[in-house]
């Protein structure tokens, strides 16, 4: 029989907290600064060596904690008792880490009932770095050891082990600077006490305004956004389905074409059709332009507003309606509709009476999303809104703003939270209790009923002139960047992209990146390199943890990773500036806070596309390997990860590609430093340097369908034999 | 493989699993003996499986302990058993050669590849699948599948072997043929084995013992023999194969004989600890005779009648209720409606408590 130990987690926890620098290193931990004992500068020491050369005493609890878990964490037998000591160990570690970074921050001790009680700290210190990093990892690992040794996850350490750092990671990346956020808004101000100031924040006319109605004014920003989601969910829902129907039920003969759009809203940076919107209807626009020199009317900026930023989220997301309602129309099973003619129902009655009925929920799914997305929209309202505000957009200019006032940013961060969770709920009921879309997997035999004529025609009526449209906002978006001055001047020209990615020779060869776009587009580049395999690595270890043990409190954390998923980006972003501005985290205006965020923004879709290859997966081919004596990891690495490439290729793609096109979040997150591709391009729009904001927007299109191409090919193939065996195929990946 | 290999002894104490509200194995004890087929035959949902998945390490039990050998296993994971399982749906990796899929424990064991691939050649041969190594397990037939399934549980010498249903996927003939090989090979190769069946021909033809289990609990556990012949309780009767359940009188008890009256009949059957009173009667079709009317017994009449070829199945009305009877060697049938005397041959009559 195998013996187990715990060594390794230990001496992770020992690197971490006798040898490593415990604090984050200003210019990064150099390779002479990894052995951080004996320094005499505290900040750059060891924990053990703070605490015995600097008299920093809150560092001796995590060095006891460790001391404690060293003998049981020996390979030697596993009586219950070690087991009870490791988990014990690890777990007062982890509090004392916590605890000391908590308590003690740049101005000593963080609350002034710890000055009081022990009286004044002449100390201080600063954000924890790669010694404390690796310290928390190690005891968290000694406690998910201890606790599976203890029969917890059917003494499965490496379950417990994902189980303890999935937790972990959604408690330090997501509830605690959402919570930290929330908490701003009570923080007194002037004469207010907290509770006075909550209410002047939450109850603020701004907000809740209803002055439209009456008077020629803009409602608050809670209407304003809840108008926008609504109608633009309605529409999108509505487009989304009529081209569903039109891909899966006509003779429709470019289908094909069709099914680009699935792609689109994934490569599409998220100003694009703004932009095109403002070169088609804009002031200079070209529908503008001709209007005014052949009538002679000015049409205004009509474009900037409610109606624009409607037109221009339709546009958006309609490919996303379009994507879930696909699989939904495609889900129902043939043989209903089958029995319902040969019950002889007419092809509207099977449609009104079968089809529609059934695909209700799937329909509710789709306008949910869409809804969730409007709200959390930044890039068109910021390009489209002018003085019409919504939530996103109002949140920003609070905390970049002259006024820079947090109380408020958090008050309407967390309004609208609270209308994305309402959302989410209303979605997981709607969609949990009666998705009847029936993917058994069984060749489900049968065709489909054709449509009725009268809907085929709404259907085509509606959905032909839209994707002509779609064309137009995109062949124009592009075309901006090809001509001097949109509307005054049409000489084409290459000078934007000269302007963003010129490259130059220095006299002595040495090559120069001498194009204004070429730094933020590094940074974007590797930043979504580096997260997007962690997110699907992470991903894929949330899916097949839930997807396939069982353990107490999996629905928990099932539930805390798709509230991930409803946290709307711009209120992560705020929460992340507020959260990890000060120690114990002190990570702003660093890389690891962009990839944190493109991480824990992402994982969900990670989550959701290994959930649904592994239902198709049958669970008894991973217990057939554990049974076989393949360690957990194993089982994972040559069973699991084979049957999954699709998914995986799906995962590493969003990931990266949502990385390099978000904004909504990372528009807080950026510095000088590490500047993002899309807070770039928005910057030159708001300077109305349009030009060079679309030709950047180009050169990512084309970055990212190369990149989505790479990534399948470097995962490739499944290799499964020519009949494809029982419950062992998942769904193929739609990238 | 070692022919001398001896399985080890199983011993589950007190083991029990609920899932929230839903108890899907109450506790109970059983000891597997080393080297002996033991089945677990049952209705479906009576938790069977939920027991093999306990013994090995795929679900944790709320409560007890579980013994293998000596070693308490009760917190060790699946891996760590030193046991195998040959799953309903075979499990076999889609994606590996069946050669891999069988060499795929080996491997995780830590042999080397290439030792691990000859073992895994030999235990194909055992199993009758030579020279299919090199093929994916989607191009074989459900047969072959299941061969290789077992060749992969096989090669890592369990201490104990277990099987879920595993011929519920074969068509009839190739189950019966199947379930000989399977008995052949435990018994060559001395393995313990822990099968999980509903069809309790499969029970009878394979099993050293067989545990009778109901409604989460153990009806009853013995020998194929005993559980046939001696059952105790109607139910186990009734799921070991056809009976007429009848509701009889002891009148009294006489060195261990109980005298049983059943309508006009009187029988002295063995009393098996049951005091004088009402009793549960429990008749196999082929213990109840058919006379010409007038012959000594009770009087019934005919009311269905089926030729089935090597025999022929009768239902007869009688004072006792409808009896469900069957008659070997009859040449001609007994038309429907005739009225016989119907006799109770004591050797396939038992007593079981009401
Ligand atoms: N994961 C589970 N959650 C809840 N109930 C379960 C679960 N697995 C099995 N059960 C219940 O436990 C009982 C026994 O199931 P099982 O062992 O599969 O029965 P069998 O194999 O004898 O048909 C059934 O009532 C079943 O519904
Ligand atoms: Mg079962």
């Amino acid at each position: 029989m195998r013996r187990t130990s715990s060594l390794l987690p230990w001496l992770l926890a020992a690197l971490g907290t006798l040898v490593v620098p415990w604090h984050m290193q200003q210019d990064g931990v150099t390779l002479s600064g990894v052995f951080a004992l004996g320094r005499e500068d505290a900040e750059a020491a060891s924990a053990l060596w703070q605490a015995a050369a600097h008299g920093r005493f809150w560092f001796w609890p995590v060095v006891a904690a460790l001391a404690l878990a060293l003998p049981a964490a020996l390979p030697q037998g596993r009586s219950a008792r070690q087991a009870r000591v490791l988990a014990v160990a690890g777990g007062l570690g982890l509090l004392a880490i916590v605890l000391q970074g908590l308590a003690i921050g740049v101005q000593g001790w963080s609350w002034p009932w710890l000055a009081d009680t022990f009286g004044e700290l002449n100390d201080r210190q600063f954000g924890i770095g790669l010694g404390g990093t690796l310290a928390m990892l190690g005891f968290l690992f000694l406690l998910t050891d201890g606790l599976a040794r203890r029969g917890l996850f059917k003494g499965d350490r490496f379950v417990s082990g994902a189980v303890g750092l999935l937790a972990g990671s959604i408690i330090v990346f997501t509830a605690w600077p959402v919570l930290t956020m929330l908490s701003q808004m009570f923080t007194p101000r002037e004469s207010l006490s907290w509770s006075g100031a909550l209410l002047d924040r939450v109850m603020d006319r701004k907000i809740w305004g209803l002055a439209c109605t009456t008077a020629n004014v803009n409602c608050g920003v809670f209407w304003n956004t809840l108008m926008l989601a609504t109608a633009s969910a309605t529409a999108a829902t509505a487009l989304g389905l009529s081209f569903a129907l039109i891909a899966t039920r006509t003779g429709f003969k470019a289908k094909k074409a069709l099914r680009l759009l699935t792609v689109l809203p994934i490569i599409t940076p998220p100003f694009v059709i703004g932009l095109g919107l403002i070169l088609i209807f804009g002031r200079s626009g070209v529908v503008n332009q001709l209007a005014d020199s052949i009538f002679g009317v000015q049409l205004g900026r009509w474009i900037y507003g409610f109606g624009g930023v409607w037109l221009a989220q339709v546009f958006s997301f309609t490919p996303t309606a379009f994507l879930v309602l696909i699989g939904v129309v495609e889900g129902i099973s043939p043989s209903m509709e089958e029995a319902s003619t040969t019950l002889r129902a007419s092809r509207m009655r099977t449609f009104r009476a079968v089809t529609l009925p059934l695909m209700l929920p799937g329909l509710a799914n789709a306008w949910l999303v869409v809804f969730v997305e409007s709200l959390a929209d930044f890039g068109n309202p910021i390009v489209l809104g002018g003085s019409f505000g919504v939530l996103s957009t109002e949140i920003f200019f609070a905390v970049v703003g002259a006024q820079q006032d947090f109380g408020r940013a958090a008050a309407l961060a967390g309004v609208m939270l609270m209308v994305a969770l309402v959302a989410f709920i209303l979605q997981r009921k709607v969609v949990g209790r009666r998705s009847y879309v029936s993917m058994t997997g069984k060749g489900d035999v049968g065709l489909h009923v054709a449509l009725p004529d009268g809907v085929r025609r709404a259907a085509f009526a509606v959905a032909l002139p839209w994707a002509f449209l779609t064309i137009v906002v995109y062949l124009m978006a592009l075309a901006g960047a090809f001509v001097k001055v949109w509307g005054r001047d049409w000489t084409p020209t290459l000078e934007h992209f000269r302007r963003a990615f010129a490259l130059e020779w220095t006299v002595d060869g040495a090559l120069i990146f001498a194009g204004g776009a070429w730094h933020s587009l590094w940074t974007t580049i590797s930043l979504a390199a580096i997260a997007a395999p962690i997110t699907a690595a992470l991903g894929l270890l949330a899916a097949w943890v839930l997807a396939r043990q069982t353990f107490r409190g999996r629905t928990t954390l099932e539930f805390a990773l798709m509230l991930t998923f409803a946290v709307p980006g711009t209120v992560i972003g705020v929460a992340y500036i507020l959260t990890y501005n000060i120690p114990p985290l002190e990570i702003t205006g660093t890389a690891v806070i962009l990839v944190a965020c493109f991480v824990f923004r992402n994982l969900p879709v990670g989550v959701r596309s290994g959930v649904a290859a592994m239902s198709q997966l049958d669970k008894s081919l991973d217990e057939a390997a554990v049974t076989l004596r393949a360690s957990t990891f194993r089982t994972l690495r040559t069973v699991v990860l084979p049957l999954l490439k699709p998914a995986i290729v799906t995962a590493l793609v969003y990931a990266f590609v949502r990385a390099m096109t978000t904004v909504s979040a990372v528009i807080f997150l950026v510095s000088a430093e590490y500047e993002m591709a899309t807070v770039f391009i928005i910057n030159r729009v708001i300077n109305g340097d349009y030009g060079l904001a679309i030709a950047y927007c180009a050169v990512l299109i084309v970055l990212m369908m190369a990149a989505i191409g790479l990534i399948q090919l470097l995962v490739g193939r499944r290799r499964l034999g020519r009949r494809s065996a029982a419950g062992a195929t998942p769904a193929g990946a739609h990238t | 493989m070692s022919a001398s290999q001896t399985g080890a002894e199983v011993r589950l104490i007190g083991i029990g699993k609920r899932y929230g509200k839903v108890t899907a194995v109450k506790p109970l004890d059983l000891t597997i003996e080393g080297g002996t087929l033991v089945t677990l035959l049952g209705p479906s949902g009576c938790g069977k499986t939920t027991l093999l998945r306990m013994i090995a390490g795929l679900e944790q039990p709320t409560e007890g302990r579980l013994l293998i050998g000596d070693e308490d296993m009760t917190l060790l994971s699946a891996g760590e058993r030193n046991v195998s399982m040959v799953f309903q749906s075979y499990a076999l990796f889609p994606h590996m050669s069946v050669l891999d899929n069988v060499a795929y424990g080996l491997v995780s064991s830590g042999l080397r590849r290439r030792d691990a691939q000859e073992k895994a050649e030999a235990a194909l041969e055992t199993v009758g699948l030579k020279g299919f190594g090199a093929r994916l397990p989607s191009e074989l037939s459900g047969g072959q599948q299941q061969r290789v399934a077992v060749a992969r549980a096989l090669v890592l010498q369990p201490r104990v072997l277990l099987f879920d249903e595993p011929l519920s996927n074969l068509d009839a003939r190739l189950r019966r043929s199947m379930r000989e090989e399977i008995r052949a090979l435990q018994q060559r190769l001395g393995l313990t084995v822990v099968y999980v069946t509903h069809d309790q021909s499969e029970a009878l033809a394979v099993s050293d013992r067989i545990v009778v289990m109901r409604n989460a609990e153990i009806a009853q556990a013995g020998t194929p023999e005993e559980l046939y012949a001696q059952p105790e309780s109607v139910f186990v009767a009734t799921f070991m194969g056809e009976a007429n359940h009848l509701r009889g009188t002891i009148e009294r008890v006489e060195n261990g004989m109980a005298s049983v009256a059943l309508d006009a009949l009187r029988f002295a059957l063995p009393a098996r600890g049951l005091p004088p009173g009402p009793v549960d009667v429990v008749a196999r079709p082929e213990a109840i005779r058919l006379a010409a009317e007038g012959a000594e017994g009770m009087a019934g009449r005919i009311t269905r009648a089926t030729y089935m070829g090597s025999h022929a199945e009768y239902v007869v009305s009688t004072p006792l209720g409808e009896l469900f009877v069957i008659a070997p060697r009859q040449r001609t049938l007994l038309p429907k409606g005739s009225a016989v005397a119907v006799m109770l041959d004591v050797e396939g009559v038992v007593i079981v408590r009401p």
